[in-house]
């Protein structure tokens, strides 16, 4: 029973407590709050989190650096991760924010941190979603103003949008696309005017949309019917996993056989394309990360086929692609705590990584470069992208090849881009 | 031709809705108990099947034999030692108590599975189809069709023709009067269950086999199982199959016109039945 006498005490015991961590946070270790998805929908993208973490606790340990790091769970829902921002912030008073996977949890967690003026390194994320989502008017581009506290490193759409298209100008086709946009927050941004409509116009391909759908829908006759009558031999889109195993089988179903399938989000993991079975051979999809691409870690200093292959024997799972990306948040982090003069400093911190620039792995990460436009450029950092091509091996698993980098050279091919019929 | 190709892939996508909808209709025949954990006692099922699978190196059809009476099992323990207790005249507790099973049921999987999303592979005959003169009917949708009559074929025939049956609907009309007459009322709702167990199983089965399933995908399932119960009258098990498949061709029409109204199409159909048949199509009793 909860008496008024015990209130007070526990209540005068909590407030001591609160009030003694400001003096041990200055002498203890520096702290880092990591928020993501671990549970729920999106938590495919936390798969590598434990691992990363408590390398990269070890690692900073070893080189003299003492850090604490305060996992939170955003449990894919945007309301928790701002909660789960604010907590750490108020109450575990931490210096540093590393947040991961999905605008749903990297903009509530900077538009929190960027307001209480802690810095944040944030990451998976395409840059328009998180720096235009962020803005209080996203639909006027005058409007919008860079942050202080929070940076960015990713991809963008445009980017995507160019791997598929490069890979569909590699294979003979009637350049006659068919799109599965959904309607949520991606399919909208791939679907409108700064999505790949005006670039498959500008490319010479026609474009077969039907329009919005929504997400868990149990059929897909009308979609496949109108692929079907306009000869579509391209399929491309950016289905949630189930959808596009509904999709997929029914299209088969009712034989409507595309060339070229390039999906985006659907095929991250190989967890959703083993469920597909026999029907993924060849299906192709957006790479940010492989133990094929040729960088290295500035924390480890192991190669990316290290790092997969270490976190394949610790978790015992295949690798996935978020693995690079978090591991990442962690050489900017730790990049930056080396060169601060005092770590726990905000303002410093959020300076100093602003001014990084390391050879990470995944790739190089250093803000205000040309290849973002100049309103994000402070923010964002980009990162390459290829594309890829799911092989099925001969004992029933697949392998991601790399069939096209246009966009990034130095990341080699691993095989050449095979149409579907 | 198109718009009979969407008529035939609506009633074959109502196929699958009757079937997730079967089980609820069963329970809330008897004991008119609104079961909201019945999407992630779907999901759960396809889970089991799909360890069988994986420890066994089973078919799924095959492991599907296997995981039945396991969930008829947990299905009787459920209602023997859960929803017994919370059954009365307040139709409340049940309910809530359902809901937070839904929640456990979630994190359970969560735990035990992680958030992955997984399927059941039934090899070459899920990309299969038949040509039906112009139009082409996927096999594995077909067969779900044909599940669903077959399940509720034969639960209309427990129900009318066996004795078992006839305790059912005792039980259904009046707890207590059945009571009187030598019917333990829990034992009958206890059976009840673990047979709505036994068709979510297969339910599972074919939900597995189309598509993706994750521990989280229960409940957006069940909604178009409510409300094919709801318009096919309740406690009527060939009114839920009409229900169902008049969900399913509303939402292939709503498609065909544009795919941003497939599911409010058939939402818009649920609603007109209500509006023009409030007690539903086929409601059993006056009750």
């Amino acid at each position: 029973m909860l008496s008024r006498r015990t209130f007070l005490k526990t209540g005068a015991a909590t407030a001591a407590g609160a009030l003694a961590m400001p003096a041990l946070a200055k002498s203890g270790p520096i702290k880092i709050g990591y928020v993501s998805p671990q549970t729920g929908p999106l938590s495919g993208f936390a798969a590598t989190d434990v691992y990363v973490i408590e390398t990269f606790v070890k690692t900073a340990r070893a080189q003299g650096v003492e850090v604490e790091v305060i996992v939170k769970d955003s449990q894919s829902n945007p309301n928790r991760a701002a909660e789960v921002a604010r907590e750490l912030i108020v109450r575990d008073e931490v210096n540093l924010i590393c947040v991961a996977s999905t605008p749903e949890t990297t903009n509530p967690v900077c538009t929190i941190a960027e307001a209480e003026e802690v810095p944040v390194i944030s990451t998976v994320a395409p840059w328009q979603p998180w720096f235009i989502g962020q803005q209080g008017n996203p639909a006027d581009p005058a409007s919008w103003q860079d942050f202080d506290y929070v940076h960015h490193f990713f991809w963008g759409l445009e980017d995507n949008v160019q791997v598929f298209m490069n890979m569909w100008d590699m294979i003979d086709s009637n350049k006659s696309v068919g799109a599965l946009w959904p309607n949520d927050g991606d399919g909208n941004a791939w679907a409108s005017d700064v999505g790949m409509p005006p670039a498959l116009a500008g490319a010479g391909y026609t474009l077969t949309d039907t329009g919005r759908y929504q997400n868990l829908t149990d059929d897909f006759s009308a979609q496949i019917n109108a692929f079907k009558q306009n000869d579509v031999q391209i399929l491309t889109g950016i289905p949630i996993p189930p959808d596009f195993t509904t999709f997929w089988t029914q299209a088969k179903q009712q034989g409507f056989q595309p060339k070229m399938v390039s999906v985006a989000k659907a095929l991250l993991f190989p967890e959703s394309v083993a469920a597909l079975g026999p029907l993924a051979h060849n299906l192709t999809c957006e790479v940010w990360w492989s133990p094929m691409h040729p960088f290295t870690s500035s924390l480890t200093g192991q190669s990316c086929a290290d790092l997969a292959g270490e976190f394949e024997d610790y978790a015992g799972r295949q690798w996935t692609q978020p693995l690079g990306f978090i591991h990442s948040l962690f050489e900017v982090a730790m990049d930056a705590i080396r060169r601060a003069d005092d770590p726990t400093d905000g303002d410093e911190m959020a300076e100093l990584i602003g001014t990084t620039n390391i050879d990470s792995a995944v790739g190089k990460i250093q803000w205000g470069r040309d290849n973002v436009p100049p309103f994000a450029r402070a923010n964002v950092s980009k990162t390459p992208l290829v594309g890829g091509q799911w092989r099925m091996q001969g004992d029933g698993g697949f392998d991601l090849v790399i069939v096209e980098n246009g966009l990034a050279p130095e990341i080699a091919l691993t095989g050449t881009l095979e149409t579907l019929s | 031709m198109i718009w009979v190709d969407t008529i035939v892939q609506g009633i074959l996508l109502g196929g699958l809705y009757a079937l997730f909808a079967a089980g609820l209709s069963l329970v809330f025949g008897i004991m008119r108990l609104v079961n909201l954990a019945h999407g992630d006692l779907i999901v759960l099922a396809a889970f089991l099947i799909l360890t069988v699978v994986n420890f066994l190196g089973l078919s799924p059809f095959v492991a599907v034999l296997i995981a039945a009476p396991v969930m008829f099992a947990i299905g009787w323990a459920l209602q023997t030692y859960v929803l017994n207790r919370v059954l009365g005249d307040d139709i409340l507790p049940p309910l809530l108590v359902t809901f937070g099973l839904s929640v456990v049921i979630q994190n359970g999987l969560l735990e035990g599975f992680s958030a992955d999303s997984q399927k059941l592979s039934a090899g070459p005959i899920e990309a299969a189809s038949l040509p039906l003169g112009p139009i082409t009917v996927g096999v594995m949708p077909l067969l779900t069709l044909i599940s669903a009559v077959v399940v509720i074929f034969a639960l209309n025939r427990l129900f009318y023709r066996t004795k078992l049956g006839r305790a059912f609907r005792a039980t259904s009309d009046d707890a207590v009067t059945a009571g009187l007459m030598g019917i333990r009322p829990r034992n009958v709702f206890a059976i009840a269950t673990g047979i709505a167990m036994v068709v979510a199983t297969i339910a599972a089965l074919y939900l597995g086999i189309r598509a993706n399933f994750d521990p989280s995908i229960g409940p957006a399932r069940l909604i178009y199982a409510f409300e094919a119960v709801i318009i096919g009258g309740l406690g009527s098990l060939w009114g839920t199959l009409a229900g169902g498949i008049l969900i399913g061709v509303a939402q292939a029409l709503g498609a065909a016109v544009n795919p941003e109204w497939q599911i409010l199409a058939g939402h818009i159909a649920f609603v007109l039945v209500l509006l023009i048949r409030p007690r539903g199509l086929f409601p059993r009793a006056n009750d």
